[in-house]
């Protein structure tokens, strides 16, 4: 079922945060890439997986409100910009946290979650969600 | 390169029109442009269309051939193409269409912008336009378009160089030229704390900072400037139509209280058309949610960084009011925003103001105007100045 493999081929980023980071300039990305935009014909064969950190701070947040119907279960729900301690932007839900005490600069870590699934009978998805580091 | 001339517009009411199919109203908004130009319809030699998601939305692929067919065009088995490129798939139509005239590949082209949104559900609707911003990284991971605009908002305001009043403030412009445009959806002129108020959909944006779901289509009907004269007395001139790009995903961008691809965009089509920001007197801007008037106006170098949303506030954007009158169509919010149409409804109505058919929203004087046309989060931008004759 074609669903699985484009859920599978993604595990590594959606569970790990395995990005690439370029070994020409350095420059670290998430989700990966094949080639750096910075460095490009000079870059190519040269990206190296790279996991980005799981703790970084809340760089801007949202409260959603109105959901699509696979996520709708969870109204409301928080979702953030996380800028990681490699100083990568990564987006995601966050979890187990206060609606209203949501900050930012708070820190937080990506933990492992379900995302959602596809019907009753289907896959479930999980991937990276990020809690409040207490 | 041949310069190019708008002869012809013409467009569809907004709104939710249950009693409309797609091809209905991309035939009508295509014989208005054409009948505005004073052709017959066979001088046409070329079709553009813009259209973000017909296959989702009525499952009808092949969006080019379908227009062409019904608009009759087919029958001479003229070109037709289909342009998607997100919300700024009618603003990239047009570019195309002009692109085709410049080069003389084409003579008289027909560019029309079409979407029909209501015959789905809300929720499947939010689904599909979510899926122009990234659908692996960003969708994928529980995020919607209106949260993301909601975290440039967050940001902004956190950084100090918008209010959350003078962000509401957009949709109350949009609203106060919708209640002077008889094919606005919303006819209705709104109070800042409607916008403040209205019920949560991302927070910090509510339902009142978000451009409605809506049935729609326009067409604008272009040939070379020198041959204008032939057909009416009544065109614009092209000055300049420019594209940019930015990351799909907005997380990739190190700042996003700005729209890179808005910024490198206005910046060549100011050249192109010989002209500054100072020079343009009316704008149609990518309303799609309130925030994003306050980037456009900074982006375009309308206004500074810090200043976009005190304009808007004070109501210096109205037409009349100061010096640049901002989306006197009503805007996405208040004429409405079916997808793939309101690229080329801007130019349209940017078409009427400088040839001075815009009635009570007519803006006096003006010599220059701009439209910009957004996909996603800004992946996508289009701008066009358009100069009166
Ligand atoms: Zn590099």
């Amino acid at each position: 079922m074609s669903k699985v493999a484009r859920a599978w081929r993604e595990y590594p980023g959606k569970y790990n945060l395995e990005g690439t980071k370029c070994g020409n300039c350095g420059t670290i990305f998430f989700p990966r890439r094949d080639f750096c935009p910075k460095c490009r014909r000079e870059g190519i064969g040269k990206m190296q997986k790279h996991r980005v950190q799981r703790e970084g701070e809340i760089f801007t947040f949202s409260v959603i409100y109105e959901a699509p119907a696979c996520n709708s279960f969870l109204k409301p729900y928080a979702v953030a910009m996380v800028k990681t301690k490699d100083g990568v932007l990564v987006s995601g839900q966050l979890v187990d946290i206060e609606l209203d005490k949501i900050a930012i600069g708070m820190p937080v870590r990506a933990v492992l979650r379900k995302l959602d699934e596809d019907g009753a009978s289907g896959i479930i998805h999980y991937g990276f969600k990020f809690v409040p580091i207490k | 390169m041949r310069d190019v001339a708008i002869i012809g517009v013409g467009a569809t009411k907004f709104g939710e029109l249950w009693d409309r199919s797609f091809r209905s109203i991309g035939i009508e908004a295509g014989m208005k442009a054409i009948e505005d130009a004073n052709l017959s319809g066979s001088e046409i030699d070329g079709l553009f269309i813009g259209n973000m998601s017909a296959g989702r939305f009525i499952n009808q692929q092949h969006i080019n051939a379908l227009i062409a067919d019904y608009s009759g065009m087919a029958t001479h088995n003229i070109p037709a193409t289909r342009v998607e490129a997100g919300g700024a798939s009618g603003g990239v139509a047009f570019g195309q269409a002009v692109m085709a005239v410049a080069s003389g590949i084409h003579d008289t082209v027909l560019v029309g912008g079409a979407e029909k949104m209501t015959d789905l559900d809300d929720t499947s609707i939010n689904t599909i336009m979510d899926a122009t911003a990234d659908a692996e990284w960003e969708a994928g991971m529980g995020l919607t378009l209106a949260s993301l605009y909601a975290m440039i908002a967050r940001r902004v305001m956190y950084e100090g160089t918008a209010t959350r009043d003078e962000i509401a403030s957009v949709a109350v412009n949009s609203h106060f030229h919708g209640a002077l445009n008889p094919a606005a959806q919303f006819r209705k002129e709104i109070v800042l704390e409607a916008v403040t108020r209205s019920g949560p959909v991302a927070d910090p944006l509510g339902m009142f900072d978000c451009a409605p779901i809506t049935d729609g289509a326009a067409a604008v009907v272009l040939c070379p400037l020198e041959e204008a004269k032939k057909h009416t007395d009544s065109y614009v001139k092209v000055s300049a139509i420019a594209q940019g790009s930015d990351t799909l995903a907005l997380f990739q961008r190190p700042d996003i209280t700005r729209f890179g691809a808005t910024v490198a965009a206005s910046k060549r089509a100011y050249e192109i058309a010989g002209i500054t920001a100072a020079d343009i007197s009316v704008a149609e801007i990518h309303d799609d949610f309130s925030i994003a008037g306050i980037l456009a106006l900074q982006d375009l170098g309308l206004y500074k960084k810090g200043e976009a949303g005190k304009a808007f506030l004070s109501g210096e954007t109205r037409v009349g009011a100061g010096k640049v009158a901002i989306n006197t169509s009503g805007g996405l919010k208040a004429r409405g925003y079916p997808i793939g149409a309101s690229g080329v409804a801007q130019i349209a109505e940017i078409t009427d103001q400088l040839r001075g058919k815009a009635d009570k929203r007519q803006v006096a004087n003006a010599r220059y105007g701009l439209a910009q046309s957004v996909g996603g989060t800004g992946s996508t931008v289009a701008v066009s100045i358009m100069e009166a004759i």
